[in-house]
């Protein structure tokens, strides 16, 4: 029987792995993440789980145990956030291309400097290129659910890949709300055993883990990772099945918002989409024809998906939480905007960056990209590519 | 060697099989190439304790040579001999 408790997504992380219960954790506490570990490490001191949990000096420390773990055979899980991230970057890369399936809540969080410890998602989309997998959480009932199939995502056959489960610092991490949280045995039936090819400590089938691959091979091993986030394009919508015939609950790569009539829309990850959706009820009330696209995945990039989901409107506003520095827009703006460029039949597009450094997005705010899109429709033009929405 | 694929070769640069790293011929990176002078040789083996590359050859507890498909030419031995009777010769 699954229950409904009142859970900050920090707790609702922990609840996850507490449910999952890692062989390994290895983890260092970083705001707006601590809430995750100080949960965890009270399981484990309570007996709760026989996680072996491992306390490190640095968050470079932390991701190379995990590394280690794994390369074991281990379950392993880690999270962070911000600087933490930026910390542990070497062995982000190491963990990715070495296949190790680790499972990485992040709390999204501004990268200093000015020393800044609120959201946004300039840290996981720094790692973007590192070869993990990303998926991004609107609530707190996403991040619980969203981390028990990230564990089966990484560990699948065709993937063995590392995920961050992506979720808005303090706006989600530190929030109380409901979440259904599903019986231990349901989950531990979910996500079964997890048995690695090639485990580093089985003496008797000796393999080495991460050798020197010069100019003959690295180009290959680099190849096999880009068909695995392919094959992950593939095999992730048969976990999305499983999990649905386990807990009734649907997913996909994409949702979408009253989006299948809709003549504009706002795309947004994480939190952010929440609010829009309060806002495209407002205007639907007013007749407006207005919708919403909330990618879950960034990695992989679900394409198909989103072209077919953006390809019949007439403008569409891409929302960043992250700069790029590139004046070409934020990393969803250049991604989607890219995806779309072969389509005979596409809409305006146009970028708005906001929310940096936990700056509040509200619906006031939300309204006026809606107002500029049927402005941008009317004059079939975008007179300013990228916008900063709620900067002074 | 010819070399594989991306579709033949483990994932993740995972080697599978132990002891593959005598068919990596590291030879080739060889400047200076050690020569033994065998009767000046007294068969201390302190060359064959101090060689990182397993590259002294050793028959019946006698040093017999050195095994220059994968010697690195690093003069290591050359150097810990005590009777001096390695010499570093360019290649
Ligand atoms: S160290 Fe010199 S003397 Fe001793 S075994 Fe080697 S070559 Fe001979
Ligand atoms: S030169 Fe270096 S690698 Fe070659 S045999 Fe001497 S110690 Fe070994």
């Amino acid at each position: 029987m699954s229950k409904v408790i009142a859970l900050m997504g920090d707790q609702a992380a922990a609840e996850a792995m507490r449910q999952i219960e890692p062989d390994v954790v290895a983890a260092y506490p970083i705001t707006p993440q601590t809430e995750i570990v100080m949960t965890f490490a009270q399981f484990v001191a309570d007996g709760l789980v026989q996680t072996e949990m491992i306390p490190v000096e640095s968050e470079h420390s932390a991701m190379s145990a995990c590394v280690g773990a794994a390369a074991a055979g281990a379950r392993t899980m880690t999270a962070t956030s911000a600087n933490g991230l930026a910390l542990m970057w070497e062995i982000v890369y190491i963990a990715a291309s070495t296949r190790l399936p680790i499972v990485m809540p992040v709390v999204n969080r501004a990268l200093s400097a000015p020393i800044n410890i609120h959201c946004d998602h300039s840290d996981s989309m720094g790692a973007r290129d590192s070869g993990w997998l990303q998926i991004y959480c609107e609530n707190n009932q996403e991040v619980y659910e969203n981390i028990i199939m990230a564990v089966r995502i990484a560990e699948h056959k065709d993937i063995l890949l590392p995920v961050m489960v992506c979720q808005d610092g303090f706006i989600t991490s530190h929030a109380v709300e409901g979440v259904k949280v599903y019986d231990d045995k349901q989950v531990k039936d979910f996500i079964g055993e997890y048995t690695i090819r090639h485990s580093l400590l089985d003496v008797d089938n000796p393999v080495t883990y991460g050798p020197l691959d010069l100019q003959d091979y690295y180009f290959e091993h680099k190849r096999q990772q880009s068909e695995a986030i392919k094959n992950s394009l593939k095999a992730i919508p048969e976990i999305f099945a499983e999990f649905k015939r386990h807990f009734g609950v649907e997913y996909d790569f994409i949702e979408t918002y009253k989006l299948s009539d809709a003549e504009v829309a706002m795309v947004a990850l994480s939190s952010t989409a929440g609010t829009i959706k309060a806002v495209v009820d407002e205007l639907r009330a007013q007749g407006k024809k207005v919708g919403l696209l909330k990618p879950r995945f960034f990695r992989p990039f679900p394409k198909e998906k989103i072209v077919q989901a953006l390809s019949g409107l007439k403008a569409v506003a891409i929302l960043d939480r992250s700069e790029s520095f590139s004046n070409q827009g934020g990393p969803l703006f250049t991604e989607i905007r890219s995806a779309l460029l072969d389509e005979s039949k596409k809409p305006l597009t146009v970028n708005y960056i906001y929310g940096l450094g936990g700056r509040d997005i509200n619906t006031e705010q939300i309204r006026s990209v809606f107002t500029d899109l049927e402005k941008i429709v009317k004059e079939k033009e975008v007179k300013d590519l990228v916008n900063y929405l709620g900067v002074r | 060697m010819k070399e594989k694929g991306w579709e033949e070769i483990p994932i993740g640069g995972v080697i599978d099989k132990a002891g593959s790293a005598a068919e990596y011929k590291t030879g080739d990176w060889r400047t200076f190439k050690p020569v033994r002078d065998e009767k000046k040789c007294t068969h201390c083996l302190l060359c064959w304790i101090y060689c990182p590359d397993s590259s002294i050859l050793v028959k019946d507890k006698k040093m017999v040579g050195f095994d220059y498909e994968h010697c690195k030419g690093d003069g290591i031995c050359a150097a810990v001999c005590p009777v001096k009777c390695i010499r570093m010769e360019k290649e």
